[in-house]
């Protein structure tokens, strides 16, 4: 059960801020997903092993050789601000 | 009362692969800011990264070296966390199923060796750079460093002092250095310390609450920040307060450590398997041939140096620390005609301590083996005297020259001609009577005065040995 609480919990984590009316909506929605998701537990797993990932995929590698990186000043274009060859944000210190 | 000290580290270590652990993007060092950086280490949407198989290799080299488990089956998962020196806002990480476990190695101790536990070695990527001193107060960010393939090396709390702590640490930077899976350029960052200390009353086995402290780069940093830590810790507990559980900053240049006061909300990583990456599963194969590709150990070489060329322990011990001096050591005593031993002083003796005095790594040392070979030649030929061959290999560290060539150009060059020296030594006879006659009523000191006068007169030139035979000859008449 996703109470209020959990969800300004998740929205932090997020660094996402809502309205005390997004906030008894999202409990509703979120609370509606899981009891969705709920339904897989009527499936009988018993049997079966857990799985870490959906495909039957594995030990896909990459060969180690230089590849060009991209130019830096299409990189830059997609910083919200730039300044001497750097990506520029508000100053952050842990 | 008396306090025990629980300490435990966290080793990062960047692997020397060409490329970064998802893309083709280079890893080399330096370079101008942004100019490694592709879509997939920027994590723009829509990018698929696929793994670099040599960081696999590379962490499996690096378990086996620690005696650790290989997983047959192991997984990334995704960290996640808000700091800008990550754009895509989580790491790339392992969380439940690192790819080696279980592990120790052995440090020496004044007690004898001791086994440091190793509870995982995982994989992961670097982030990127933060440049927070610019003029308006904003951050700037270099991605270069993002998405270098990164190992992490666990271990459990099993050490007691700052010593151990600098043992086991030197240990496992020789060791990843002999494999050849990271450079260990320490001044580069390439091997981080994050160290997790607690106290607690000497005789107890509960542990302390523990601090962490992230990103120390010197063995220096280490060992001062251990001890900082433990006597503010010891202290804080007499006058009857109590440690705190948050991360603290080591300043290396004040020489104190402080609170980071992040936010009281405990990090919330929330790992999940990363979708985008399939499982790594290691056949038993795979495995073996890594292990037959491993070259020969630190422990392996130090008792081959004591079998092969008869050095003590001790050289032994301090030349295999570091791969690049034993290399260094090993090309040149097969080049050099003399005793092992000779080569063994030298390296021991004038090299390390201009490598300490300049603050290098073996790895920079500015000429090749073969120089120091030649400069032991012409001492044993005589053409240069002993304290002549320490100016010679000084010059060397900062020329790079060949001995020959700074002999000359420095005027080093020993006078062993007897009729050269004669003609000195009869001007010093004759100016100096008073001697001559003491010399001759038996004071042997006179000699040593005479002997002294000739090599004032000829720079520390001439030969002492030949000095003092024809002396004696001389004043023998």
């Amino acid at each position: 059960m996703i109470t209020r609480k959990d969800v300004e919990y998740v929205a932090e984590l997020a660094r996402l801020e809502f309205s005390e009316e997004d906030k008894e909506n999202f409990t509703k929605t979120l609370n509606d997903i899981l009891k969705y998701a709920e339904k897989l537990n009527e499936v009988d797993t018993e049997e079966v092993p857990p799985t870490a990932h959906i495909l039957s995929v594995k030990n896909v590698f990459r060969e180690d050789r230089v590849r060009p990186s991209m130019d830096r000043d299409k990189i830059l274009q997609n910083a919200p601000d730039s300044d001497k060859g750097c990506f520029r944000v508000p100053r952050v210190i842990e | 009362m008396k306090y025990e000290t629980v300490i435990g580290l966290e080793i990062h270590a960047e692997l020397c692969t060409e490329t970064k652990i998802f893309c083709g993007c280079t890893t080399a060092f330096g370079g101008d800011e942004n100019t490694h950086c592709c879509p997939i280490c920027l994590g723009l949407p829509g990018v698929l990264p696929v793994l670099n198989g040599k960081v696999v290799e590379y962490a499996v080299k690096a378990g086996i070296s620690t005696n650790c488990s290989i997983a047959e089956f192991s997984k990334l998962d995704r960290k996640n966390y808000f700091y800008p020196d990550l754009p895509k806002a989580y790491q790339v990480s392992q969380y439940d199923l690192p790819i080696c476990s279980r592990g120790y190695i052995e440090i020496d101790t004044q007690d004898g060796p001791k086994k440091i536990g190793i509870t995982r070695i995982h994989i992961e990527e670097d982030a990127g750079k933060l440049l927070h001193d610019t003029d308006d107060g904003s951050t700037l960010i270099d991605y270069n460093r993002c998405g270098v393939p990164l190992i992490e090396i666990v271990s459990e709390p099993d050490m007691r002092s700052a010593e151990e702590a600098r043992a086991y640490a030197e240990k496992i930077k020789s060791i990843l250095e002999y494999i050849g899976v990271s450079d260990c350029k320490m001044q580069e960052g390439s091997l981080r310390f994050d160290v997790n200390l607690s106290v607690r009353p000497a005789g107890t086995t509960t542990l302390g609450t523990r601090t962490e402290m992230k990103n120390l780069n010197s063995f220096k940093a280490l060992v001062n920040a251990i001890e900082n830590e433990k006597a503010r810790q010891i202290e804080l507990i007499e006058s009857g307060g109590e440690v705190v559980q948050e991360t603290r900053k080591w300043d290396d240049i004040r020489g104190i450590n402080t609170s980071l006061r992040s936010k009281e909300e405990a990090h919330d990583y929330r790992y999940f398997p990363e979708p985008d990456l399939v499982p790594v599963v290691l056949e038993r194969d795979y495995v073996e041939g890594l292990k037959s590709e491993l070259p020969e150990l630190p422990y392996v070489k130090l008792e081959r140096y004591i079998r092969e060329y008869g050095l003590p322990e001790y050289d032994a011990g301090v030349i295999t620390a570091s791969l690049p001096m034993a290399l260094f050591f090993e090309e040149c005593a097969g080049i050099y005609s003399g005793e092992p031993k000779t080569v063994s002083n030298w390296v021991m003796g004038e090299l390390l301590r201009i490598l300490n005095e300049k603050g290098m790594e073996p790895a920079q040392i500015p000429f090749p083996a073969k120089h120091l070979a030649a400069l032991l030649e012409l001492v044993d030929k005589g053409t240069i005297s002993g304290s002549a061959a320490k100016k010679v290999f000084t010059e060397m560290f900062e020329t790079g020259e060949e001995p020959e060539v700074l002999v000359k150009s420095l005027g080093l060059l020993q006078i062993n001609d007897e009729n050269e020296l004669k003609a000195v030594i009869q001007a010093i006879l004759y100016a100096n009577p008073q001697s001559v006659e003491d010399y001759k009523a038996g004071k042997e000191k006179a000699l040593g005065f005479l002997v002294g006068q000739t090599m004032k007169e000829t720079r520390g030139k001439a030969n002492p040995q030949v000095v003092n035979k024809l002396l004696k000859e001389l004043l023998g008449k």
